[in-house]
């Protein structure tokens, strides 16, 4: 045959290179498959990745000082911070240029929003100045020096004037090393003075009460996930219901039922002081503390760990451990040496999945984690919608995702993405 | 025969029945004897009962009455991993998280035993079965045939004296099944192991077995070596279910000598041997076996009854010619014949008289 003797590409049999003619072939079918989910990729598009990679430029991004005070930044450039000495006269006159015209607009308050993150009290020196610079005449009030000093003395101050230079670039390490309790001081990044940290134990904290909760999900949804697959059909769909019930529930009805289960006048309590068990002077704390939020958020989690845990055993034959049985091993070692590690695709499934949705969590750890249960989620949520510092919860967040996705990949390497299975 | 005598007895069933939703018996009253080293088939219909009879002697199932005993010791109460019985399931069951060599091994090590001698073993046990260079794969990785063999050595590796076998060549092709059922028979006996074996494959019973017990509807029908089982089945059950069978129904006329005049349902005359019709007027259902009905009168004896017959389809086969006949209002009567250079090829239309020894007719229940 001459096609096997033949080198280079195989032809098709209009002489044109196999490889392309395939590619032609299949060219309509792909664009098919892809115009089919289109709606849904610009959905994600438009509403997720978006949104996302918008959030994550914000952790760094920082172009408001540069876009409200740019002739002060151009002027403070060939200053040095180190020396000790406040800027000179250039540099206050550039500032009161920036702050008249900043005022007219009224963005001077938000460039001292941005700074007071930095540098806390720097807020009150802009808009105290804002309002009296707005009525001078920059080209012939001069100097400024002096006349800002006067206006208010945080403008004698060299860290104020550090901070505005250290803060003047268009992108910012600023958030991220606030994000794990650290600044840029004047001799670069430095650990935060200790009654300033909080969102290194933050992050440690959801850690390691994450695993605590998949850990317990595991424990209690083993076993029934193994009733689930041994059950027969009819049965075993009744008690699937019964899994899935909280699905059909508000999270926030489950929480609050919590909250009222587990309360110090609750119904837990009650009947164990009921019982005796427990003295009425001294009720057990069971929430707004990490045993609420452990307690409440593995009940809420549990489902997404049966589920695929009962996927999985339901494709276990029970031929293999009868088959270990016939060969001697006793009930236990047959669960342990045969069921148990074809079941290890199913717990590891289940456990990214509690694990991941644990992490992120934020009502229930809100409603019943006190101070001392919540989670990282519930400052970024503050940090959003309260404190309004976007770019710090934009880091907390960054973080928090690259710390998930570390994780993940450690468990590829450990136990193999593959052997995960869902369903 | 079943063997009476309980000296050499190895596997007994006395009076076993199993039900298990309390209302119907899957098993009714199993008695059964096995000597050692027997090759013992259960064959029947699927829902015949006999994987629940080998789930039984397994210890995966309890008998609901009766006794199930071991070398003389009754079972009933003893758990699956203390009898000591090796087993080869339907789908093989190796575990697919272990390598063969694992899979093999994992008899031995719940048995406490060391690992020299464990790996002595596993080889020898991998090599009997031609797998040898297989020991660090997956089981996911060998093909059919292959995981058949290594679930065979994995039966045989810790060297049990009774080994079941529920159906182990189903999931294979023809060639290979035909392949393994010689190497089965041949290990069994090589290594004089008691098996027994559960299948509803007809030829696979009658080539491997020594007996082989055939079920239906919860009982033995007949336990019998498979020549006996084909020649001469006890039952129409048995007939119908073991080979390729032509019957006839009609009425016994009269039985002189050992021999039973049956009149068939149009009328015409035919001689018989009698098997489960006993007087005069009872209904019966003749059996006779497609390869023993011959037409060429020069072969037939003298004075025997013939039957008019008609030639509907002639089917070439190779080997075998299959001529389907009408006989006796029957359309579907089979003649088999060899393909000598000799042989008669019927045409259709054509009108002949069949006949066959008495012997080889069997006047059985109707």
């Amino acid at each position: 045959m001459s096609d096997i003797t033949q080198s280079g590409p195989v032809l098709a049999a209009d002489g044109r290179p196999l490889k392309r003619s395939l590619a032609r072939a299949l060219r309509m079918q792909k664009l098919r498959a892809l115009l089919l989910i289109a709606p849904l990729l610009l959905f994600i598009l438009v509403t997720f990745i978006l949104p996302v990679a918008d959030m994550l430029f914000r952790s760094v991004e920082n172009r408001i000082v540069q876009d409200t005070l740019p002739r002060t930044v151009e002027v403070l450039a060939d200053w040095d911070p180190a020396s000790g000495q406040l800027p000179e006269e250039a540099a206050f006159a550039a500032l009161a240029a920036d702050l008249k015209e900043a005022a007219n607009v009224k963005t001077h308050t938000k460039v001292a929003k941005r700074l007071n993150y930095e540098n806390p009290g720097l807020s009150s020196v802009f808009r105290k100045s804002g309002r009296k610079v707005k009525n001078w005449d920059i080209a012939n009030d001069g100097p400024f020096r002096e006349k800002l000093i006067e206006l208010n003395d945080g403008w004698g101050d060299v860290e104020l004037w550090r901070t505005i230079k250290t803060y003047s670039g268009t992108f910012t390490s600023g958030y991220f090393l606030n994000a794990v309790d650290m600044r840029l001081g004047a001799e670069g990044p430095e650990v935060r003075p200790e009654n300033e940290r909080i969102y290194n134990t933050m992050l440690i904290r959801t850690m390691r009460m994450s695993l605590i909760i998949t850990f317990s999900c595991i424990m209690l949804g083993y076993p029934v996930a193994w009733i689930l697959a041994n059950l027969p059909t009819r049965q075993a769909n009744l008690l699937m219901i019964l899994v899935l019930l909280p699905f059909w529930t508000s999270l926030l009805v489950r929480t609050s039922a919590w909250k009222i289960l587990l309360q110090q006048q609750g119904v837990i309590n009650d009947t164990l002081v009921w019982i005796g068990l427990v003295d009425d002077a001294n009720r057990l704390v069971l929430i707004n503390n990490e045993l609420g939020t452990i307690i409440a958020m593995t009940h809420i989690l549990l489902p997404f760990m049966i589920l695929p845990m009962y996927s999985v055993m339901q494709t276990i034959n029970p031929s293999y451990l009868r088959a270990a049985k016939s060969l001697g091993a006793t009930d236990w070692t047959a669960f342990w040496r045969v069921y148990f590690p074809q079941t290890v695709p199913g717990i590891g499934a289940g456990s990214i999945l509690v694990f991941i949705l644990a992490v992120g969590y934020y009502i229930t750890p809100a409603l019943v984690g006190g101070t001392k249960g919540t989670f990282i989620s519930n400052l970024i949520a503050y940090h959003i919608s309260t404190s309004g510092n976007w770019g710090l919860g934009a880091a907390l967040g960054a973080i928090l995702l690259a710390v998930v996705l570390a994780l993940y990949w450690v468990y590829d390497k450990i136990v193999g993405i593959d052997n995960v299975k869902l369903g | 025969m079943a063997d009476a005598s309980n000296v050499d007895a190895f596997v007994e069933f006395e009076r076993v029945q199993k039900s298990y939703d309390g209302e119907n018996l899957v098993v009714k009253d199993l008695n059964l004897t096995m000597p050692k080293g027997e090759f013992l088939t259960m064959l029947g219909p699927s829902g015949s009962g006999k994987t629940t009879c080998l789930m039984m002697l397994a210890g995966f199932e309890t008998a609901t009455h009766g006794d199930i005993r071991l070398g003389g010791t009754s079972i009933n109460n003893i758990p699956p991993h203390k009898r000591g019985i090796g087993m080869v399931f339907q789908n093989y069951a190796l575990f697919p998280h272990m390598t063969i060599a694992e899979n093999l091994s994992f008899p031995l090590e719940v048995r406490k035993m060391g690992k020299s001698e464990r790996e002595a073993k596993v080889k020898r046990a991998l090599d009997m079965v031609e797998m040898g260079a297989f020991g660090g794969r997956r089981p996911s990785q060998l093909s059919g045939g292959q995981q058949q063999r290594v679930a065979l050595a994995r039966a045989l590796v810790f060297e049990p004296e009774l080994v079941l076998m529920d159906e182990p060549l189903g999931a294979l092709d023809k060639q290979l099944r035909e392949k393994m059922q010689f190497e089965i028979t041949h290990l069994a006996h090589s290594l004089g192991i008691t098996v027994v074996y559960v299948t509803h494959d007809q030829t696979e019973a009658l080539t491997m077995s020594d007996r082989v017990a055939v079920f239906d509807d919860g009982r033995i029908q007949q336990i019998a070596p498979p020549d006996q089982l084909y020649e001469s089945p006890d039952n129409s059950f048995v007939a119908q279910f073991i080979g390729e069978n032509n019957t006839l129904e009609g009425t016994v006329k009269e039985i002189n000598n050992g021999i039973a005049l049956v009149q068939l349902d149009d009328g015409e005359l035919i001689d018989c041997k009698p098997v489960n019709v006993s007087r005069p007027g009872e209904r019966t259902r003749v059996s006779i076996r497609p390869e023993r009905v011959e037409y060429n009168k020069e072969r037939l004896q003298e004075g025997v009854h013939t039957l008019k017959a008609e030639v509907l389809e002639f089917i070439y086969m190779g080997d075998i010619f299959r001529t389907r006949l009408r006989v006796a209002g029957n359309d579907e009567f089979i003649i088999k014949t060899r393909n000598a250079p000799d042989q008669v090829r019927l045409q259709p239309g054509q009108q002949i008289e069949i006949g066959w020894l008495p012997e080889d007719c069997r006047a059985l229940d109707a």
